[in-house]
Protein backbone atom coordinates (compact mmCIF):
# COMPACT_ATOMS: atom_id res chain seq x y z
CA UNK A 1 0.00 0.00 0.00
CA UNK A 2 2.78 2.51 -1.61
CA UNK A 3 0.22 4.48 -3.33
CA UNK A 4 0.64 7.86 -3.45
CA UNK A 5 -3.20 8.41 -2.12
CA UNK A 6 -2.50 6.76 1.27
CA UNK A 7 1.30 8.64 0.92
CA UNK A 8 -0.72 11.92 0.84
CA UNK A 9 -2.88 10.28 3.27
CA UNK A 10 -1.85 8.48 6.28
CA UNK A 11 -4.78 8.86 8.89
CA UNK A 12 -7.44 8.28 6.39
CA UNK A 13 -7.83 4.25 6.19
CA UNK A 14 -7.57 4.58 10.17
CA UNK A 15 -10.58 7.56 9.84
CA UNK A 16 -12.24 5.24 8.09
CA UNK A 17 -12.24 2.46 10.17
CA UNK A 18 -12.94 4.65 13.08
CA UNK A 19 -16.31 5.61 11.30
CA UNK A 20 -17.16 2.48 10.30
CA UNK A 21 -17.30 1.03 14.06
CA UNK A 22 -18.90 3.99 15.37
CA UNK A 23 -21.84 4.32 13.03
CA UNK A 24 -22.64 0.27 12.82
CA UNK A 25 -25.41 -0.85 14.21
CA UNK A 26 -25.01 -3.14 17.34
CA UNK A 27 -27.53 -5.92 16.54
CA UNK A 28 -27.98 -8.01 20.27
CA UNK A 29 -29.75 -10.97 20.74
CA UNK A 30 -32.58 -9.90 23.98
CA UNK A 31 -31.69 -12.74 26.67
CA UNK A 32 -34.29 -15.24 27.43
CA UNK A 33 -34.92 -14.04 31.51
CA UNK A 34 -35.74 -10.59 29.33
CA UNK A 35 -38.27 -12.20 27.03
CA UNK A 36 -39.83 -14.21 29.67
CA UNK A 37 -39.84 -10.85 31.85
CA UNK A 38 -41.23 -8.61 28.82
CA UNK A 39 -43.27 -10.93 26.80
CA UNK A 40 -44.63 -13.61 29.13
CA UNK A 41 -45.38 -12.57 31.88
CA UNK A 42 -48.02 -9.74 30.86
CA UNK A 43 -50.08 -11.97 29.03
CA UNK A 44 -50.07 -14.50 32.08
CA UNK A 45 -50.81 -11.97 34.29
CA UNK A 46 -54.11 -10.61 32.51
CA UNK A 47 -55.38 -14.41 31.77
CA UNK A 48 -54.67 -14.49 35.60
CA UNK A 49 -56.79 -11.80 36.70
CA UNK A 50 -59.33 -12.30 34.42
CA UNK A 51 -60.27 -15.97 35.58
CA UNK A 52 -59.61 -13.73 39.17
CA UNK A 53 -62.92 -11.24 38.20
CA UNK A 54 -64.96 -14.06 36.97
CA UNK A 55 -64.66 -16.42 39.92
CA UNK A 56 -64.76 -13.07 41.52
CA UNK A 57 -68.55 -12.76 39.83
CA UNK A 58 -69.76 -16.21 40.01
CA UNK A 59 -69.02 -16.08 44.12
CA UNK A 60 -70.53 -12.76 44.42
CA UNK A 61 -73.41 -14.12 42.99
CA UNK A 62 -73.99 -11.63 40.37
CA UNK A 63 -76.23 -13.34 38.14
CA UNK A 64 -78.04 -17.10 37.79
CA UNK A 65 -75.54 -20.42 37.22
CA UNK A 66 -77.08 -20.80 34.29
CA UNK A 67 -75.81 -17.44 32.71
CA UNK A 68 -72.38 -17.24 34.68
CA UNK A 69 -71.10 -20.87 35.58
CA UNK A 70 -67.75 -21.17 37.65
CA UNK A 71 -65.00 -21.42 35.53
CA UNK A 72 -64.44 -24.94 37.14
CA UNK A 73 -67.46 -26.21 35.22
CA UNK A 74 -65.82 -24.72 32.11
CA UNK A 75 -62.76 -26.66 32.81
CA UNK A 76 -64.89 -29.70 33.74
CA UNK A 77 -66.63 -29.64 30.16
CA UNK A 78 -62.92 -29.53 29.03
CA UNK A 79 -62.10 -32.38 30.88
CA UNK A 80 -64.64 -34.55 30.14
CA UNK A 81 -64.18 -33.87 26.37
CA UNK A 82 -60.43 -34.77 26.53
CA UNK A 83 -62.14 -38.58 28.37
CA UNK A 84 -64.30 -38.73 26.06
CA UNK A 85 -61.57 -38.17 22.68
CA UNK A 86 -63.25 -36.27 20.95
CA UNK A 87 -61.45 -32.91 21.88
CA UNK A 88 -58.72 -32.80 19.33
CA UNK A 89 -61.73 -34.39 16.91
CA UNK A 90 -63.68 -31.39 17.50
CA UNK A 91 -60.36 -29.36 16.86
CA UNK A 92 -59.06 -30.80 13.66
CA UNK A 93 -62.28 -30.83 12.01
CA UNK A 94 -62.09 -27.22 11.82
CA UNK A 95 -58.32 -26.64 11.93
CA UNK A 96 -58.14 -28.75 8.99
CA UNK A 97 -60.90 -26.97 7.12
CA UNK A 98 -59.83 -23.79 8.08
CA UNK A 99 -55.86 -24.44 6.77
CA UNK A 100 -57.38 -26.17 3.51
CA UNK A 101 -59.73 -23.25 2.59
CA UNK A 102 -57.15 -20.77 3.19
CA UNK A 103 -54.27 -22.66 0.94
CA UNK A 104 -57.39 -22.54 -1.29
CA UNK A 105 -57.52 -18.76 -1.00
CA UNK A 106 -54.13 -18.40 -0.95
CA UNK A 107 -53.88 -20.06 -4.35
CA UNK A 108 -56.41 -17.32 -5.67
CA UNK A 109 -55.98 -14.32 -4.09
CA UNK A 110 -52.45 -14.36 -4.99
CA UNK A 111 -52.84 -14.25 -8.90
CA UNK A 112 -55.38 -12.08 -8.28
CA UNK A 113 -53.47 -9.47 -6.22
CA UNK A 114 -50.48 -9.33 -8.82
CA UNK A 115 -53.40 -8.80 -11.83
CA UNK A 116 -54.88 -6.07 -9.91
CA UNK A 117 -52.19 -4.54 -8.90
CA UNK A 118 -50.17 -4.84 -12.43
CA UNK A 119 -53.20 -4.46 -14.81
CA UNK A 120 -54.69 -0.88 -14.80
CA UNK A 121 -57.89 -2.02 -16.95
CA UNK A 122 -58.48 -5.13 -14.32
CA UNK A 123 -57.85 -2.69 -11.19
CA UNK A 124 -59.79 -0.23 -12.14
CA UNK A 125 -62.70 -3.11 -12.42
CA UNK A 126 -62.06 -4.97 -9.82
CA UNK A 127 -60.12 -2.97 -6.91
CA UNK A 128 -63.02 -1.15 -5.59
CA UNK A 129 -64.67 -4.72 -5.54
CA UNK A 130 -62.04 -6.18 -3.71
CA UNK A 131 -61.93 -3.43 -1.22
CA UNK A 132 -65.56 -3.33 -0.59
CA UNK A 133 -65.68 -6.87 -0.33
CA UNK A 134 -63.31 -6.15 2.68
CA UNK A 135 -66.24 -4.58 4.58
CA UNK A 136 -68.51 -7.46 4.00
CA UNK A 137 -68.97 -9.69 6.69
CA UNK A 138 -68.53 -12.75 5.61
CA UNK A 139 -71.64 -14.45 7.28
CA UNK A 140 -73.51 -12.52 5.09
CA UNK A 141 -72.97 -15.07 2.31
CA UNK A 142 -73.88 -18.28 4.65
CA UNK A 143 -77.42 -18.20 3.36
CA UNK A 144 -76.77 -17.78 -0.10
CA UNK A 145 -73.95 -20.63 -0.07
CA UNK A 146 -76.10 -22.66 1.32
CA UNK A 147 -79.14 -22.39 -1.06
CA UNK A 148 -76.27 -22.62 -3.77
CA UNK A 149 -74.44 -25.67 -2.40
CA UNK A 150 -76.45 -26.88 0.70
CA UNK A 151 -75.10 -27.57 3.59
CA UNK A 152 -71.89 -29.27 2.74
CA UNK A 153 -68.08 -28.96 3.08
CA UNK A 154 -68.42 -27.02 -0.10
CA UNK A 155 -70.40 -24.32 1.18
CA UNK A 156 -68.12 -23.98 4.21
CA UNK A 157 -65.23 -23.75 1.80
CA UNK A 158 -66.93 -21.44 -0.37
CA UNK A 159 -67.75 -19.00 2.51
CA UNK A 160 -63.44 -18.86 3.73
CA UNK A 161 -62.95 -18.16 0.09
CA UNK A 162 -64.91 -14.94 0.27
CA UNK A 163 -64.14 -14.33 3.45
CA UNK A 164 -59.91 -14.34 3.07
CA UNK A 165 -59.14 -14.14 -0.92
CA UNK A 166 -59.94 -10.42 -0.93
CA UNK A 167 -58.28 -9.80 2.26
CA UNK A 168 -54.65 -11.42 0.65
CA UNK A 169 -55.18 -9.70 -2.74
CA UNK A 170 -55.18 -6.63 -1.26
CA UNK A 171 -52.34 -7.07 0.71
CA UNK A 172 -50.48 -8.03 -1.98
CA UNK A 173 -51.83 -4.86 -4.06
CA UNK A 174 -51.12 -2.60 -1.79
CA UNK A 175 -47.46 -4.29 -0.80
CA UNK A 176 -46.77 -3.41 -4.43
CA UNK A 177 -48.14 0.02 -4.30
CA UNK A 178 -45.49 0.64 -1.12
CA UNK A 179 -42.45 -0.52 -3.07
CA UNK A 180 -40.37 2.34 -3.24
CA UNK A 181 -39.95 3.71 -6.41
CA UNK A 182 -36.72 3.86 -6.24
CA UNK A 183 -36.20 0.21 -5.91
CA UNK A 184 -37.85 0.21 -9.22
CA UNK A 185 -35.70 2.16 -11.05
CA UNK A 186 -32.66 0.69 -8.87
CA UNK A 187 -33.73 -2.62 -10.36
CA UNK A 188 -33.80 -1.24 -13.78
CA UNK A 189 -30.29 0.59 -13.97
CA UNK A 190 -29.07 -3.09 -12.73
CA UNK A 191 -30.91 -4.58 -15.93
CA UNK A 192 -33.94 -6.26 -14.19
CA UNK A 193 -36.99 -5.82 -16.25
CA UNK A 194 -40.36 -7.76 -17.09
CA UNK A 195 -40.63 -10.76 -15.45
CA UNK A 196 -36.82 -11.20 -14.08
CA UNK A 197 -37.60 -7.41 -12.86
CA UNK A 198 -40.97 -8.76 -10.90
CA UNK A 199 -39.29 -12.02 -9.37
CA UNK A 200 -36.11 -10.43 -8.28
CA UNK A 201 -37.22 -7.04 -7.01
CA UNK A 202 -40.90 -6.12 -7.30
CA UNK A 203 -42.23 -9.15 -5.41
CA UNK A 204 -39.53 -9.31 -2.55
CA UNK A 205 -39.70 -6.04 -1.86
CA UNK A 206 -43.72 -6.28 -1.40
CA UNK A 207 -43.74 -9.30 0.63
CA UNK A 208 -44.23 -7.09 4.05
CA UNK A 209 -47.40 -6.16 2.55
CA UNK A 210 -47.99 -9.62 1.34
CA UNK A 211 -47.04 -10.78 4.55
CA UNK A 212 -49.78 -8.67 6.38
CA UNK A 213 -52.24 -9.66 3.88
CA UNK A 214 -51.61 -13.57 4.88
CA UNK A 215 -52.18 -13.07 8.29
CA UNK A 216 -55.48 -10.94 7.88
CA UNK A 217 -56.69 -13.54 5.60
CA UNK A 218 -56.11 -16.09 7.93
CA UNK A 219 -57.87 -13.90 10.63
CA UNK A 220 -60.82 -14.42 8.30
CA UNK A 221 -60.69 -17.49 7.14
CA UNK A 222 -61.22 -18.54 10.71
CA UNK A 223 -64.06 -16.25 11.30
CA UNK A 224 -65.96 -17.20 8.10
CA UNK A 225 -65.63 -20.53 8.52
CA UNK A 226 -67.24 -20.05 12.28
CA UNK A 227 -69.68 -18.05 11.24
CA UNK A 228 -70.71 -21.12 8.97
CA UNK A 229 -70.40 -23.62 11.20
CA UNK A 230 -72.35 -22.10 13.82
CA UNK A 231 -75.47 -21.21 10.88
CA UNK A 232 -74.73 -24.52 8.48
CA UNK A 233 -74.59 -27.23 11.54
CA UNK A 234 -75.19 -30.40 10.54
CA UNK A 235 -74.99 -34.25 11.39
CA UNK A 236 -73.22 -35.51 8.36
CA UNK A 237 -70.62 -32.70 8.54
CA UNK A 238 -68.78 -33.96 11.14
CA UNK A 239 -68.44 -31.99 14.65
CA UNK A 240 -66.27 -28.67 14.28
CA UNK A 241 -66.07 -26.01 17.32
CA UNK A 242 -68.69 -24.17 15.36
CA UNK A 243 -70.89 -27.22 15.53
CA UNK A 244 -70.04 -27.85 19.08
CA UNK A 245 -70.28 -24.83 20.21
CA UNK A 246 -73.85 -24.81 18.34
CA UNK A 247 -74.83 -28.05 20.31
CA UNK A 248 -74.17 -26.38 23.56
CA UNK A 249 -76.48 -23.65 22.97
CA UNK A 250 -79.81 -25.94 21.99
CA UNK A 251 -78.91 -27.77 25.50
CA UNK A 252 -78.54 -24.77 27.42
CA UNK A 253 -75.48 -25.73 28.71
CA UNK A 254 -73.63 -22.84 29.55
CA UNK A 255 -70.18 -24.06 30.25
CA UNK A 256 -69.99 -25.77 27.01
CA UNK A 257 -70.80 -22.81 24.95
CA UNK A 258 -68.18 -20.95 26.77
CA UNK A 259 -65.69 -23.59 26.10
CA UNK A 260 -66.61 -23.59 22.63
CA UNK A 261 -65.87 -19.85 22.51
CA UNK A 262 -62.40 -20.12 24.46
CA UNK A 263 -61.41 -22.65 22.00
CA UNK A 264 -62.12 -21.03 19.07
CA UNK A 265 -60.15 -18.13 20.17
CA UNK A 266 -57.49 -20.01 21.14
CA UNK A 267 -57.32 -22.01 18.09
CA UNK A 268 -57.01 -18.42 16.25
CA UNK A 269 -54.79 -17.37 18.36
CA UNK A 270 -52.45 -20.04 18.22
CA UNK A 271 -52.19 -20.31 14.51
CA UNK A 272 -51.28 -16.87 14.33
CA UNK A 273 -48.66 -17.43 16.93
CA UNK A 274 -47.39 -20.58 15.53
CA UNK A 275 -47.24 -19.20 12.16
CA UNK A 276 -48.37 -15.80 11.12
CA UNK A 277 -46.52 -13.33 13.39
CA UNK A 278 -42.76 -15.79 13.18
CA UNK A 279 -42.98 -15.24 9.33
CA UNK A 280 -44.09 -11.27 9.85
CA UNK A 281 -41.48 -10.99 12.04
CA UNK A 282 -38.68 -12.50 10.08
CA UNK A 283 -39.58 -10.64 7.29
CA UNK A 284 -39.79 -7.40 8.81
CA UNK A 285 -36.54 -8.23 11.08
CA UNK A 286 -34.32 -9.07 7.92
CA UNK A 287 -35.54 -5.62 6.50
CA UNK A 288 -34.46 -4.09 9.65
CA UNK A 289 -38.20 -2.63 10.01
CA UNK A 290 -39.06 -4.73 13.59
CA UNK A 291 -36.56 -4.94 16.68
CA UNK B 1 -3.82 -2.26 -17.30
CA UNK B 2 -6.16 -0.34 -19.47
CA UNK B 3 -8.64 -2.48 -20.81
CA UNK B 4 -8.49 -2.41 -24.56
CA UNK B 5 -12.31 -1.35 -24.44
CA UNK B 6 -11.22 1.91 -22.78
CA UNK B 7 -9.21 2.90 -25.62
CA UNK B 8 -11.02 1.45 -28.50
CA UNK B 9 -13.51 4.16 -27.31
CA UNK B 10 -13.72 7.50 -28.76
CA UNK B 11 -16.10 8.87 -25.97
CA UNK B 12 -17.66 6.87 -22.75
CA UNK B 13 -20.77 9.50 -23.62
CA UNK B 14 -21.90 11.95 -25.93
CA UNK B 15 -24.72 14.46 -25.98
CA UNK B 16 -25.49 16.08 -29.20
CA UNK B 17 -28.01 19.09 -28.87
CA UNK B 18 -30.45 17.80 -26.18
CA UNK B 19 -33.55 19.09 -25.42
CA UNK B 20 -36.09 17.82 -22.56
CA UNK B 21 -39.42 18.65 -22.34
CA UNK B 22 -41.86 16.77 -20.11
CA UNK B 23 -45.48 16.97 -20.53
CA UNK B 24 -47.52 15.95 -24.03
CA UNK B 25 -46.05 16.79 -27.36
CA UNK B 26 -43.50 18.96 -25.52
CA UNK B 27 -45.59 22.10 -24.61
CA UNK B 28 -44.47 21.89 -21.13
CA UNK B 29 -41.12 24.49 -20.38
CA UNK B 30 -38.19 22.62 -21.54
CA UNK B 31 -36.26 21.61 -18.40
CA UNK B 32 -32.82 20.71 -20.53
CA UNK B 33 -31.87 22.84 -23.53
CA UNK B 34 -29.36 22.59 -26.10
CA UNK B 35 -26.95 19.99 -23.78
CA UNK B 36 -23.95 19.48 -25.72
CA UNK B 37 -21.34 17.46 -23.56
CA UNK B 38 -18.93 14.52 -24.23
CA UNK B 39 -17.37 12.77 -21.81
CA UNK B 40 -13.67 10.80 -22.73
CA UNK B 41 -13.02 7.57 -21.40
CA UNK B 42 -11.42 8.06 -18.06
CA UNK B 43 -12.38 11.09 -17.57
CA UNK B 44 -14.10 12.54 -14.25
CA UNK B 45 -16.85 15.29 -14.99
CA UNK B 46 -18.76 17.39 -12.82
CA UNK B 47 -22.08 18.59 -13.76
CA UNK B 48 -22.88 21.40 -11.33
CA UNK B 49 -25.60 23.57 -10.88
CA UNK B 50 -28.85 24.93 -8.62
CA UNK B 51 -32.24 23.68 -8.00
CA UNK B 52 -34.31 23.18 -11.36
CA UNK B 53 -31.47 22.77 -13.60
CA UNK B 54 -32.39 19.13 -14.86
CA UNK B 55 -29.13 17.30 -13.38
CA UNK B 56 -31.16 14.57 -12.61
CA UNK B 57 -32.96 14.35 -15.63
CA UNK B 58 -29.82 14.72 -17.41
CA UNK B 59 -28.51 11.07 -15.37
CA UNK B 60 -31.87 9.93 -16.17
CA UNK B 61 -31.53 10.22 -19.79
CA UNK B 62 -27.93 9.46 -20.43
CA UNK B 63 -29.28 6.10 -18.13
CA UNK B 64 -31.72 5.33 -20.47
CA UNK B 65 -34.37 5.78 -18.12
CA UNK B 66 -36.58 8.28 -19.89
CA UNK B 67 -36.10 9.77 -23.89
CA UNK B 68 -34.87 13.59 -24.78
CA UNK B 69 -37.53 15.38 -26.69
CA UNK B 70 -34.81 16.19 -29.36
CA UNK B 71 -30.86 15.53 -29.69
CA UNK B 72 -28.72 12.36 -29.98
CA UNK B 73 -27.46 10.94 -26.79
CA UNK B 74 -24.57 8.11 -27.98
CA UNK B 75 -23.42 5.63 -24.84
CA UNK B 76 -21.30 3.25 -26.51
CA UNK B 77 -20.29 1.10 -23.47
CA UNK B 78 -23.55 -0.23 -23.15
CA UNK B 79 -25.93 0.37 -20.24
CA UNK B 80 -23.95 2.72 -17.96
CA UNK B 81 -24.13 2.23 -13.35
CA UNK B 82 -25.96 4.62 -11.95
CA UNK B 83 -25.61 5.56 -7.95
CA UNK B 84 -28.32 7.41 -6.03
CA UNK B 85 -28.19 9.68 -3.47
CA UNK B 86 -29.98 7.23 -1.44
CA UNK B 87 -28.27 3.93 -1.29
CA UNK B 88 -31.02 2.03 -2.87
CA UNK B 89 -29.67 -1.08 -1.63
CA UNK B 90 -32.35 -3.71 -1.23
CA UNK B 91 -33.14 -4.46 2.10
CA UNK B 92 -33.88 -8.01 1.92
CA UNK B 93 -31.03 -9.05 0.88
CA UNK B 94 -27.37 -8.74 2.52
CA UNK B 95 -24.95 -6.52 1.40
CA UNK B 96 -23.16 -9.44 -0.36
CA UNK B 97 -26.05 -10.56 -1.88
CA UNK B 98 -26.75 -7.46 -3.59
CA UNK B 99 -24.38 -7.33 -5.03
CA UNK B 100 -24.39 -10.79 -6.69
CA UNK B 101 -27.79 -9.72 -8.11
CA UNK B 102 -26.03 -7.21 -10.07
CA UNK B 103 -23.34 -9.47 -11.12
CA UNK B 104 -26.14 -11.97 -11.76
CA UNK B 105 -28.18 -9.57 -13.94
CA UNK B 106 -25.21 -9.18 -15.58
CA UNK B 107 -25.01 -12.67 -16.66
CA UNK B 108 -22.26 -14.30 -14.47
CA UNK B 109 -22.13 -17.57 -13.66
CA UNK B 110 -23.22 -18.61 -10.11
CA UNK B 111 -20.20 -20.11 -9.21
CA UNK B 112 -18.00 -16.79 -9.79
CA UNK B 113 -20.42 -14.66 -8.01
CA UNK B 114 -19.37 -14.89 -4.33
CA UNK B 115 -15.58 -14.65 -5.32
CA UNK B 116 -16.61 -11.38 -7.27
CA UNK B 117 -18.47 -9.80 -4.48
CA UNK B 118 -15.53 -10.30 -1.63
CA UNK B 119 -13.75 -8.73 -4.19
CA UNK B 120 -15.66 -5.44 -4.62
CA UNK B 121 -16.49 -5.53 -0.82
CA UNK B 122 -12.44 -5.73 -0.75
CA UNK B 123 -12.08 -2.98 -3.18
CA UNK B 124 -14.45 -0.47 -1.48
CA UNK B 125 -12.69 -1.39 1.72
CA UNK B 126 -15.67 -3.68 3.58
CA UNK B 127 -14.00 -7.11 3.67
CA UNK B 128 -16.06 -8.29 6.25
CA UNK B 129 -19.12 -7.21 5.60
CA UNK B 130 -20.56 -9.75 3.21
CA UNK B 131 -23.26 -11.15 5.31
CA UNK B 132 -24.52 -7.74 6.46
CA UNK B 133 -27.75 -6.55 6.01
CA UNK B 134 -28.16 -3.32 4.92
CA UNK B 135 -29.98 -1.73 7.84
CA UNK B 136 -26.25 -2.94 10.37
CA UNK B 137 -24.51 -0.59 8.06
CA UNK B 138 -23.68 2.98 8.60
CA UNK B 139 -24.60 5.39 6.00
CA UNK B 140 -21.26 5.77 4.42
CA UNK B 141 -21.17 2.04 4.47
CA UNK B 142 -24.12 2.19 2.68
CA UNK B 143 -22.73 4.38 -0.44
CA UNK B 144 -19.74 1.84 -0.50
CA UNK B 145 -22.04 -1.07 -0.97
CA UNK B 146 -23.79 0.74 -3.42
CA UNK B 147 -21.28 1.61 -5.46
CA UNK B 148 -19.56 -1.95 -5.32
CA UNK B 149 -22.87 -2.57 -6.18
CA UNK B 150 -22.63 0.04 -9.30
CA UNK B 151 -19.27 -1.62 -10.30
CA UNK B 152 -20.79 -4.74 -10.25
CA UNK B 153 -22.53 -3.66 -13.58
CA UNK B 154 -19.01 -3.89 -15.25
CA UNK B 155 -20.20 -0.46 -17.17
CA UNK B 156 -17.00 2.10 -18.20
CA UNK B 157 -19.39 4.72 -17.68
CA UNK B 158 -20.72 5.46 -13.65
CA UNK B 159 -23.22 7.55 -13.14
CA UNK B 160 -23.60 9.20 -9.89
CA UNK B 161 -26.40 11.74 -8.76
CA UNK B 162 -25.61 13.80 -5.73
CA UNK B 163 -24.36 9.85 -4.02
CA UNK B 164 -22.79 12.04 -0.82
CA UNK B 165 -24.97 14.38 -0.49
CA UNK B 166 -26.52 12.92 2.91
CA UNK B 167 -23.78 12.12 4.12
CA UNK B 168 -21.62 14.03 7.12
CA UNK B 169 -18.49 15.84 6.00
CA UNK B 170 -16.03 13.63 7.46
CA UNK B 171 -17.28 10.45 5.69
CA UNK B 172 -17.94 12.50 2.93
CA UNK B 173 -14.53 13.39 2.47
CA UNK B 174 -13.60 9.79 3.38
CA UNK B 175 -15.49 8.84 0.27
CA UNK B 176 -14.33 11.45 -1.50
CA UNK B 177 -10.84 9.67 -1.37
CA UNK B 178 -12.06 6.28 -1.78
CA UNK B 179 -13.63 7.50 -5.55
CA UNK B 180 -10.54 8.99 -6.22
CA UNK B 181 -8.84 5.46 -5.59
CA UNK B 182 -11.37 3.90 -7.55
CA UNK B 183 -11.59 5.91 -10.34
CA UNK B 184 -7.62 5.70 -10.96
CA UNK B 185 -7.93 2.11 -10.36
CA UNK B 186 -10.19 1.40 -12.67
CA UNK B 187 -9.91 3.09 -15.14
CA UNK B 188 -13.75 4.37 -15.86
CA UNK B 189 -15.36 7.30 -16.72
CA UNK B 190 -17.70 9.33 -14.37
CA UNK B 191 -20.60 11.66 -14.51
CA UNK B 192 -20.86 13.69 -11.11
CA UNK B 193 -24.47 15.10 -10.72
CA UNK B 194 -24.12 17.58 -7.26
CA UNK B 195 -24.45 21.49 -5.93
CA UNK B 196 -21.97 21.31 -3.97
CA UNK B 197 -19.17 23.58 -5.84
CA UNK B 198 -16.23 22.43 -3.32
CA UNK B 199 -16.88 18.67 -4.37
CA UNK B 200 -17.17 19.23 -7.76
CA UNK B 201 -13.86 20.67 -7.84
CA UNK B 202 -12.36 18.21 -5.08
CA UNK B 203 -13.63 15.41 -7.66
CA UNK B 204 -13.69 16.41 -10.85
CA UNK B 205 -11.18 17.12 -13.79
CA UNK B 206 -13.75 19.24 -15.51
CA UNK B 207 -16.64 21.30 -13.85
CA UNK B 208 -19.62 21.98 -15.73
CA UNK B 209 -22.03 24.57 -14.50
CA UNK B 210 -25.43 23.98 -15.51
CA UNK B 211 -28.14 27.18 -15.61
CA UNK B 212 -31.67 26.57 -14.20
CA UNK B 213 -34.91 26.28 -15.97
CA UNK B 214 -34.05 25.63 -18.25
CA UNK B 215 -30.85 24.03 -17.53
CA UNK B 216 -28.22 25.18 -20.41
CA UNK B 217 -24.77 24.54 -19.92
CA UNK B 218 -23.25 28.01 -19.22
CA UNK B 219 -19.15 28.04 -18.89
CA UNK B 220 -16.77 24.91 -17.94
CA UNK B 221 -13.83 24.91 -16.08
CA UNK B 222 -10.86 22.51 -16.42
CA UNK B 223 -9.28 21.85 -12.71
CA UNK B 224 -5.30 21.35 -13.60
CA UNK B 225 -4.91 20.21 -10.20
CA UNK B 226 -2.93 16.86 -9.40
CA UNK B 227 -4.92 13.99 -7.85
CA UNK B 228 -5.74 13.03 -5.07
CA UNK B 229 -6.70 16.58 -3.72
CA UNK B 230 -8.14 17.49 -0.26
CA UNK B 231 -11.71 19.45 -0.24
CA UNK B 232 -9.29 22.14 2.28
CA UNK B 233 -6.50 22.36 -0.32
CA UNK B 234 -5.73 26.04 -0.78
CA UNK B 235 -6.54 25.73 -4.65
CA UNK B 236 -9.49 24.20 -4.77
CA UNK B 237 -10.72 26.67 -2.74
CA UNK B 238 -9.79 29.28 -4.93
CA UNK B 239 -11.20 27.62 -7.91
CA UNK B 240 -14.72 27.49 -6.29
CA UNK B 241 -14.58 30.30 -5.24
CA UNK B 242 -14.63 31.73 -8.80
CA UNK B 243 -17.14 29.08 -9.63
CA UNK B 244 -19.56 29.95 -7.16
CA UNK B 245 -19.10 33.32 -7.76
CA UNK B 246 -20.57 32.41 -11.47
CA UNK B 247 -23.36 30.17 -9.75
CA UNK B 248 -24.42 33.00 -7.91
CA UNK B 249 -24.73 35.12 -10.72
CA UNK B 250 -26.57 32.09 -12.43
CA UNK B 251 -29.58 32.26 -9.53
CA UNK B 252 -29.75 35.70 -9.26
CA UNK B 253 -31.28 36.19 -12.45
CA UNK B 254 -34.44 33.79 -11.28
CA UNK B 255 -35.02 36.44 -8.89
CA UNK B 256 -35.30 39.63 -11.34
CA UNK B 257 -38.68 40.22 -12.41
Amino acid sequence: MASPDTARHPDLAGLEAGLDALDTVQVRRTPVRQVLLRKVLPPVTAVVLVLAVWKLLVVAGVTEDYKLPDPAAVWDSLRQLWLKGTLFDIIWTSVSRGLLGFAAALALGTPLGLLVARVPFVRAALGPVLSGLQSLPSVAWVPAAVIWLGITDAAMYAVILLGAVPSIANGLVSGIDQVPPLYLRAGRTLGATGARGARLVLLPAALPGYVAGLKQGWAFSWRSLMAAELIASSPDLGLGLGQYLENARTDSDMPGVLLGILLILFVGIAIDLAVFSPLERRVLRTRGLAA
Amino acid sequence: MAPATTTALAHAVRLDHVDKTFGRSGDGRPVLEDISLTVAPGEFVCLLGASGCGKSTLLNLVAGLDRPTGGRIDVPGGRPALMFQEHALFPWLTAGRNIELALRLRGVPRPARRTEAERLLDLVRLGGSYGKRVHELSGGMRQRVALARALAQDSRLLLMDEPFAALDAITRDVLHHELTRIWRETELSVLFVTHNVREAVRLGGRVVLLSSRPGRVVREWTVDLPQPRRIEDAAVAELSVEITEELRGEIRRHGKP
